[in-house]
């Protein structure tokens, strides 16, 4: 009987932002199995190195005009300009490869806690650290070329595993962790939605004919080229999109909420496998 | 062509109130459906709505779920005094809806 599945899912939901947002603390590492556990016994006939592919590793005819879009990938050229990017020096005959000594393949080192300035220091966030430590001006965060070279660095990164960590000896990181945690949690808006409401509650159910995509893979791949947008964008743009549609008003993009969201969202996908850029409807 | 005075009488007499329902379940979809408005199809499988979604139960046989209108109304002024953890808006609450615009849905809803 669907209406009783659905039930049963609809309240095993309930049960986990019940659970992860419980009086009793759980640790980050327990919200991170939970949020697996939940993910996977929801979408049993996931393989598990597909979720990081949102919505298609549940939907076959979005899948189909997906790998389509695949095998001529939108964001190629915008991977291809990032590189341009990297190799030209700043003004100051300086270049990326002084702030990343590692080279572009440093997607999985974010986001991170910094311990020195007492913040979650997002990938978009050190690329401008980067830039204004050598007289450039900052890039816009959620449109324009900050995509380019955040598309290179996630081409590179490809394959890499997420592993953000929350330092132990410094309770302001497990804070930042549990504001973002709260924010996810927190019903917004004038149409009353939390993230966890379209994407824990209701991931699998149609919103008009939207697929809700398991949150499981959420933070793999960005930046993402959206045919709505018509070009690829950040993160923290998908995240402002999610809150106007709920009537909310966006928050700043690099802001303290939406680096804490990041925070807490990308350690739930660790583990998950770096596959940025992306192409979404 | 002989009919009963009283009948038609009384047939003018209920003329405008059914044409008041009728244009109010007419103005009470427009807003259901309208995805500025009540949006219900968003969630709800309404029969006669397109690309509707699936994370609410189907809005049939309504006036035999809710034989009070009223209560009708106050689930779609603020599903979440019934449950908390709803995902469908405060409507009245939140003000997406009016009172009036909420009591000619309610008209719609029951009519379904
Ligand atoms: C009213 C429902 C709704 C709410 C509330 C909502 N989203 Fe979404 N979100 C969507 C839809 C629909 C999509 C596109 C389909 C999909 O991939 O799930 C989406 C997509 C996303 C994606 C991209 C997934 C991918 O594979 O690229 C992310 C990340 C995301 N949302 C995060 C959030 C966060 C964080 C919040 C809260 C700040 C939030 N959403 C709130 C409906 C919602
Ligand atoms: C974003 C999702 C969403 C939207 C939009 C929405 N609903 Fe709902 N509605 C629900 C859910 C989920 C339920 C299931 C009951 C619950 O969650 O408590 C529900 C339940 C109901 C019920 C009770 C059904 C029953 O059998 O008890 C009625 C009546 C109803 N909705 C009417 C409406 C109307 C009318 C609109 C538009 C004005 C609307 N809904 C818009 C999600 C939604």
């Amino acid at each position: 009987m669907p209406i009783l599945n659905k039930m049963i899912t609809t309240l095993s939901g309930v049960m986990l932002a019940t659970a992860l947002t419980a009086v009793e603390a759980t640790t980050p590492e327990e919200d991170r199995e939970q949020f697996v556990r939940y993910n996977t016994e929801r979408f049993p006939n996931v393989p598990a190195e597909e979720f990081v592919n949102g919505a298609y590793a549940i939907d076959p005819i979005g899948r189909e005009n997906w790998e389509a879009i695949e095998e001529f990938p939108p964001y190629e050229p915008f991977i291809e300009d990032g590189e341009a990017m990297w190799n030209t020096p700043f003004a100051n005959g300086k270049g990326y490869s002084d702030c990343f000594p590692k080279g572009p393949a440093i997607a999985a080192d974010y986001p991170r806690w910094d311990r020195e300035k007492g913040m979650v220091v997002t990938l978009p966030l050190a690329v401008n650290q980067c830039r204004q430590a050598h007289g450039e001006k900052p890039l816009k965060y959620k449109k324009g070329s900050i995509n380019n070279i955040l598309s290179y660095i996630a081409y590179e990164s490809r394959g890499e595993v997420t592993r953000v960590e929350i330092p132990a000896d410094d309770p302001r990181a497990l804070a930042a962790y549990e504001a973002g945690k709260k924010f996810y949690f927190t019903r917004r808006g004038q149409l009353n939605f939390s993230c966890a409401n379209c994407h824990l509650q209701n991931s699998g159910n149609q919103v008009r004919s939207e697929i809700l995509s398991p949150p499981l893979g959420h933070t793999t791949h960005w930046p993402v080229y959206r045919a709505k947008w018509g070009t690829v964008g950040t993160l923290h743009r998908r995240f402002s999109g999610c809150n106007e549609n709920i009537r909310a008003k966006a928050l700043k993009a690099q802001g303290e909420q939406y680096r804490n969201l990041e925070y807490f969202l990308t350690y739930l996908n660790n583990g998950q496998v770096l596959n940025g850029p992306g192409a979404r409807k | 062509m002989k009919r009963p005075l009283a009948a038609l009488l009384l047939a003018l007499a209920a003329a405008p109130t059914t044409a008041t329902a009728a244009s109010a379940i007419e103005e009470g979809k427009k807003l259901a459906f309208s995805v500025t408005k009540g949006n219900c199809l968003a969630c709800h499988m309404i029969i006669g709505g397109e690309a509707f979604g699936n994370l609410a139960p189907p809005l049939i046989a309504m006036s035999q779920r809710y034989p009070d209108k009223k209560q009708l109304h106050k689930q779609i002024y603020d599903a979440t005094v019934a449950n908390p953890e709803t995902t469908m808006p405060p409507f009245g609450r939140h003000k997406i809806l009016s009172d009036a615009e909420i009591g000619k849905i309610v008209e719609y809803v029951w009519s379904l």
